[in-house]
């Protein structure tokens, strides 16, 4: 198959970027997104042009590492990582616009490299269970519906890839953060500090200068471990709730 | 995952720890990708498990080329990673009754493994994470995340600190420390198309074997069985079904080569061999990796494989659908079957996955003591970067277990035994030891660039992921490791002659940081075959067809070969010297491995 590529090309995180085309001959439709990039950067280097830098690593859909935008959409087409793109989805011949993640959390570090550190900043403000290792009860001594075990992991399944913050248009971290806060809160273990976690998380991640959710769900749409956006409502419910209660006097 | 779990649980214990990786986030580490589970003795199904049934089990799936005392060790605390982990909000599977509920895996006929859906590994990094995330917050790791260790810094023989690129600015720096400790995962890449992510490599343990460690049995390596077959020559990886799916898969392939081009569906089941419960009727599809693997491989080299290049069997869920109907099957395997779907087209459904073995995880190592700690003193090696559990063959679900095993339970209790001896030996972060091996490693990076050949890293990498594969991969011979071992040597020379790499040191260079563990390969996959052609025996992973039954299992021979190898590097270009470590068996009698 042949492809026009459009590819964002930035030299640092300083620079003013800008798109460059290039073509890809000779890719086979069985091949992923990312090794149809491995060979045009094989093609580039080959004339003297410097690859084309992408952050990727599992290639199996679980990392969460790549951080393309595919004509506008994060991970491109099909509900999935980019290196679980391929490329018999597109059509011969097809223009192709690559960019990186674009949310203003997360700077540009070079050409589709991204910044996700926010996401760990937001994690480090709350997203745990405090407990200390060596002090666990018996796995079994707390039984948990498998209903309420199920929803947890639905919650859990977060690659943290930051698509949702970088889809919606208020580049808006909620999905994220509310599938740690759904995950956690739903458990007993994690119910004690759900107040503290909520309060926690969702400060330092107006902080990092993600956006508010008004409600696009585009976050969802382009999950690719589908996580629904109705755990917002449940992240909105947990913030009110501790919210009103600190500013009471009450203890989170 | 041992990473995770070791920095939290020290900085719990007082420990000051500067945590580093190269992935974006400690999240991403590849541990992540394991899917299936982990094991551990709780008997909560009430089927006669026990710490000592799982030892044994883990001794025997290494085919008795492990540490005794430490797979004891692993197999006790065992239970409290499960307690641990629930405790940290990891939603393993439960049943209706709310308890956790437990899956078969091979090499066992107990059932204890626990699992969260297709994503275990995920699930225990993230819970691992999760507790380093809040040891972070409260200053008592410092994380440096997207930053590679070039080197081992050496104060009067002991391990006091690293070398490290960051990977966005490319500084090199030093850092002082205590001790150190490594959990870089394995060298499964070596093979260039393995399980393993693009970026795992061998660079921080290998280099630390160019500074004195001894790196122990590196031709343990294990091929997985469950694995979406090669397609083609520009695949960047290969990926892997969990072996879970052997719980209720049944593996086969056609009886008649002229069969093998034929729809499965139209193969009645008469025209099909069964070849593992034909073979291994006690296990059946359950048998340990290293033999699946082999068998499949007998399988197609007799010209019964399937799929493109012959290269593949089946994998088959028709008869546990009839039994158990599609809505278990889902809910057991759903992700799978996507990502399956995904990758070739095919609907596992209603077609037979097609399956073959590839590298997946490399039971050998840094070589340590009981520890953890190797010959370096100071220098501590945790997970699958260290040899000492597995011995040749690793069994499903143990992957896990050993992480955080080393992570949780063992090092947070044994590092202490090397830190008494250091009271009062401060060191000093301006010792003229980080200075100089800084700039040995600034010029090993200029090296690379200032070779400005023609070839890619990746063409490089490839090639020698094919030498590997074919001479020193599920069989090996005499003859083939020595032409692995030239072959080597002249693309080793080529590389330094004509690899191309553009760009600079500074800023984000990809091809340059791969160029720098393509290079650590290119020597170690030299070592891989020296080890290899060593052991003139055949034992789990490592199956050398000089020696094998007549009926073509693996010949082991406990007389000779009952040690670990452990290899000394001598200087360039010097052959490695090997020393042994003998393998004393106190409780467990060695005994022919089978799974008949």
């Amino acid at each position: 198959m042949k492809f026009h590529l459009k590819v964002w090309r930035q030299k640092d995180a300083k620079a003013p970027g800008t798109l460059e085309s290039y073509e890809a001959d000779n890719i086979p439709a069985d091949a992923s997104f990312l090794e149809m990039l491995d060979i045009v950067n094989s093609n580039l280097t080959g004339k003297n042009i410097e690859p084309i830098q992408f952050d990727s690593d599992c290639r199996e859909g679980i990392c969460g590492s790549c951080s393309l935008t595919i004509n506008g959409v994060p991970h491109g087409p099909g509900r999935g990582t980019t290196c679980q793109v391929y490329m018999r989805k597109f059509k011969d011949g097809d223009t192709i616009t690559i960019e990186p993640f674009r949310a203003d959390a997360f700077p540009v570090q070079r050409d589709l490299v991204v910044n996700r550190g926010a996401f760990d900043r937001v994690m480090q403000a709350g997203g745990y269970i405090s407990e200390r290792c060596g002090s666990a009860p018996d796995a079994n001594s707390v039984p948990i519906s498998k209903v309420i075990a199920d929803e947890a992991m639905d919650a859990a399944a977060c690659i943290g890839c930051g698509a949702c913050a970088a889809a919606c248009p208020n580049g808006s971290a909620m999905l994220f953060v509310s599938a740690k806060v759904t995950h956690l809160g739903l458990l007993p273990q994690g119910k004690p500090e759900n107040g503290r976690r909520v309060l926690g998380m969702v400060r330092q991640m107006d902080e990092e200068g993600f956006g508010n959710c008004s409600n696009y769900y585009a976050c969802e749409a382009v999950c690719p471990a589908s996580v629904p956006a109705a755990f917002i409502g449940r992240l909105n419910r947990e913030f009110t709730a501790a919210s009103v209660k600190e500013s009471i006097g009450m203890n989170v | 995952m041992a990473g995770a779990s070791a920095a939290s649980t020290l900085a719990e214990q007082g420990y000051n720890v500067k945590c580093f990786c190269y992935q974006d986030s400690p999240r991403r580490a590849h541990s992540i990708a394991a899917q299936g589970g982990i094991n551990a003795a709780k008997n909560y199904q009430n089927d006669g498990d026990s710490a000592y049934r799982l030892f044994y089990d883990t001794i025997k799936g290494g085919d008795f080329r492990s540490r005794e005392a430490n797979v004891h060790r692993l197999a006790e605390v065992s239970n409290n990673i499960i307690d641990q982990c629930v405790a940290k909000g990891v939603p393993f599977a439960r049943e209706y009754g709310g308890l956790l509920d437990n899956r078969s895996f091979g090499g066992a006929q107990v059932s204890r493994t626990f699992y969260a859906r297709g994503q275990t590994g995920q699930q225990l990094l993230l819970g691992a994470y999760s507790g380093l995330s809040q040891q972070i917050a409260r200053g008592s790791v410092k994380m440096y995340p997207k930053t590679e260790m070039l080197d081992l810094v050496l104060i009067d023989g002991h391990a006091k600190g690293i070398v490290v690129r960051d990977l966005t600015t490319g500084e090199i720096s030093s850092h002082a420390g205590d001790a150190v400790l490594l959990c870089s995962g394995g060298y499964g890449n070596v093979f260039y198309l393995s399980t393993n992510a693009r970026g795992c490599n061998v660079t921080a343990t290998f280099r630390a074997y160019k500074r004195g460690a001894f790196f122990a049995n590196p031709c343990f390596t294990q091929i997985h069985p469950t694995c979406i077959p090669v397609s083609g020559d520009y695949q960047s990886k290969l990926t892997l079904m969990s072996e879970s799916l052997r719980n209720d898969g049944r593996i086969w392939a056609p009886k008649r080569k002229e069969d093998c081009g034929k729809e499965p569906s139209q193969i009645p089941d008469d025209a099909r061999d069964y070849f593992l419960e034909r073979k291994y009727p006690s296990y059946g599809n359950l048998a340990p990796r290293d033999i699946s693997s082999r068998s499949a491989k007998e399988v197609c080299d007799e010209g019964r494989g399937v799929g493109p290049g012959g290269l593949g069997v089946y994998l088959d869920f028709n008869d546990a659908i009839k039994r158990l109907g599609r809505k278990t099957i889902e809910e057991r395997y759903g992700n799978l079957f996507e990502m399956y779907q995904n990758i070739t087209g095919e609907n596992a459904y209603e077609r037979p996955m097609r399956i073959y073995p590839a590298v997946h995880y490399t039971m050998g190592g840094l070589w340590v003591d009981y520890n953890l700690m190797s010959n370096i003193p100071g220098l501590h090696v945790l997970g699958e970067a260290n040899f000492s559990d597995h011995g040749a063959n690793r069994l499903g679900a143990s992957a896990l277990m050993q992480g955080l095993a080393d992570g949780y339970f063992v090092i947070p209790y044994t590092l202490g035994n090397y830190m008494t001896s250091q009271f009062g030996k401060k060191v000093d972060p301006k010792h003229p030891a980080f200075a100089k091996t800084i700039e040995e490693t600034k010029e090993k990076v200029q090296k690379l660039l200032d070779i400005k050949g023609n070839r890619t890293v990746d063409s490089f990498h490839r090639e020698l992921g094919l030498i590997m594969w074919d001479y020193c991969g599920m069989a090996r011979s005499e003859d083939g490791l020595k032409i692995a071992i030239d072959k080597i040597q002249k693309l080793r020379a080529e590389f330094w002659r004509n690899l191309k790499i553009l760009g600079t040191p500074e800023g984000i260079n990809m091809e340059l940081e791969r160029a720098g563990r393509v290079a650590d390969f290119l020597e170690f996959g030299e070592l891989m075959c020296r080890d290899a052609l060593t052991r003139n025996e055949s034992c789990g992973g490592h199956f050398r067809t000089e020696y094998q039954t007549p009926e073509g299992e693996a010949l082991r021979n406990d007389d000779e070969y009952a040690f670990v190898s452990a290899w000394e590097y001598q200087g360039e270009n010097q052959l490695p010297t090997l020393n042994k470590e003998p393998l004393v068996y106190e409780k467990v009698k060695l005994a022919t491995r089978s799974y008949k």
